[in-house]
């Protein structure tokens, strides 16, 4: 378990990216179409490749582990620390495509926040990632918007995906001791102060996406940064750990 | 059931210039709905090995194509034109820059 306040913020953007990446990786030929299937899987190439930098560099401030693939691939569910929103299901594309712009619209202000890091690695990732992030965006919202101002049935499913997925955007902005003790190392700025900017931003686009309004803030669910998570970790963790675990130090 | 399923799908021709200076090629096409979703389809179907600097879509049902079955008239006729090239022509002693 990581102990510094950077490693335990930078593990939570890694887990993230990886996680993400691994549920997109499952619509590897599964796509609705080509162009989408590869739309997707290169997505996902691009989540995995900043879960890399980042578990290499979090080597390099903690021996938390012998290397990253071992970080990445061989913990308990508990020490995993990515937001739950990251691990919900691929329900259908309306709901993949939602969950896409939910998180990499917040994950444009997390990176933005880390540009001016102490760590000067850190903010070179957050660059380098910045630019991929912009594509997600761009490629998600294009399709919340499509399919809310689609046909009945496409905006009946974007609507469904809304339903079950605000719920879990909260915990991503939480102004928890993570982020505080993170922005006390002076690794990033507090990006949590930016939740407002952001709802007013997804807002506008859920709107413009056929009418589409959020639940009320009500009820978020958190917990998937201090390793509380649902049962949908746990079956992606048993799909992603099965070959490190049966084959320790595994190689392509 | 595939054909209604796809009705609002069109077929674009996609282009790329792998650097500046050069000319746009054809590098295959992509299926999408919109200009909008064509360039995004196209950018990730055909830039992942950073083949590209610029990319051009245009609907493949907008080109211009001449007939398969006139490349006859329109095309043999140049076959015997050898002086069109330049290695037709030798370049005489003294020259020193062409």
């Amino acid at each position: 378990m990581p102990k510094k306040p950077e490693t335990v913020y930078m593990l939570r953007l890694a887990d993230n990216a990886l996680i993400l990446g691994q549920r997109l990786s499952e619509m590897c030929g599964h796509g609705p179409e080509m162009e989408l299937d590869m739309a997707m899987t290169n997505m996902s190439l691009d989540l995995i490749g900043q879960a890399k930098l980042l578990f290499e560099h979090i080597l390099t401030w903690e021996d938390l582990a012998p290397n990253a693939d071992v970080l990445a691939m061989t913990r308990p569910l508990e020490q995993y620390s990515n937001c739950l929103l990251v691990a919900q299901p691929n329900v259908d594309f309306a709901h993949i495509m939602l969950r896409q712009y939910l998180f990499s619209s917040m994950q444009k202000f997390q990176y933005e926040a880390l540009l001016r890091s102490s760590d000067k690695t850190l903010a070179a990732i957050a660059e380098k990632s910045l630019k991929e992030i912009a594509y997600h965006i761009r490629f998600a919202k294009s399709w919340v918007l499509r399919l809310g101002d689609g046909t009945d049935e496409s905006r009946a499913r974007m609507s469904d995906a809304l339903e079950s997925l605000w719920r879990f955007t909260g915990e991503m902005f939480a102004n928890d001791a993570g982020l505080s003790d993170a922005v006390a190392a002076g690794l990033s700025t507090n990006f949590a102060l930016i939740y407002g900017d952001w709802k007013l931003e997804v807002k506008s686009v859920l709107s413009e996406a056929g009418g589409l309004t959020p639940p009320p803030d009500t009820r978020m669910i958190m917990g998937g940064h201090q390793g509380q998570h649902d049962e949908n970790l746990g079956h992606i963790l048993s799909d992603m750990q099965f070959m490190q675990l049966s084959y320790p130090g595994l190689n392509w | 059931m595939a054909d209604s399923k796809k009705s609002n799908w069109h077929l674009y021709e996609v282009f790329i210039r792998s650097k500046n200076g050069m000319a746009h090629k054809h590098a295959g096409s992509v299926h999408a709905q919109d200009a909008e979703t064509a360039i995004l389809s196209a950018r990730d179907l055909y830039t992942r090995r950073g083949e590209a600097s610029s990319l051009w879509i245009i609907k493949s049902s907008d080109i211009i194509a001449s007939d398969p079955s006139e490349a006859g008239e329109l095309y043999d006729p140049s076959d015997d034109k050898i002086y069109r090239h330049s290695t037709f022509y030798t370049v005489p002693d003294g020259v020193k820059n062409m």
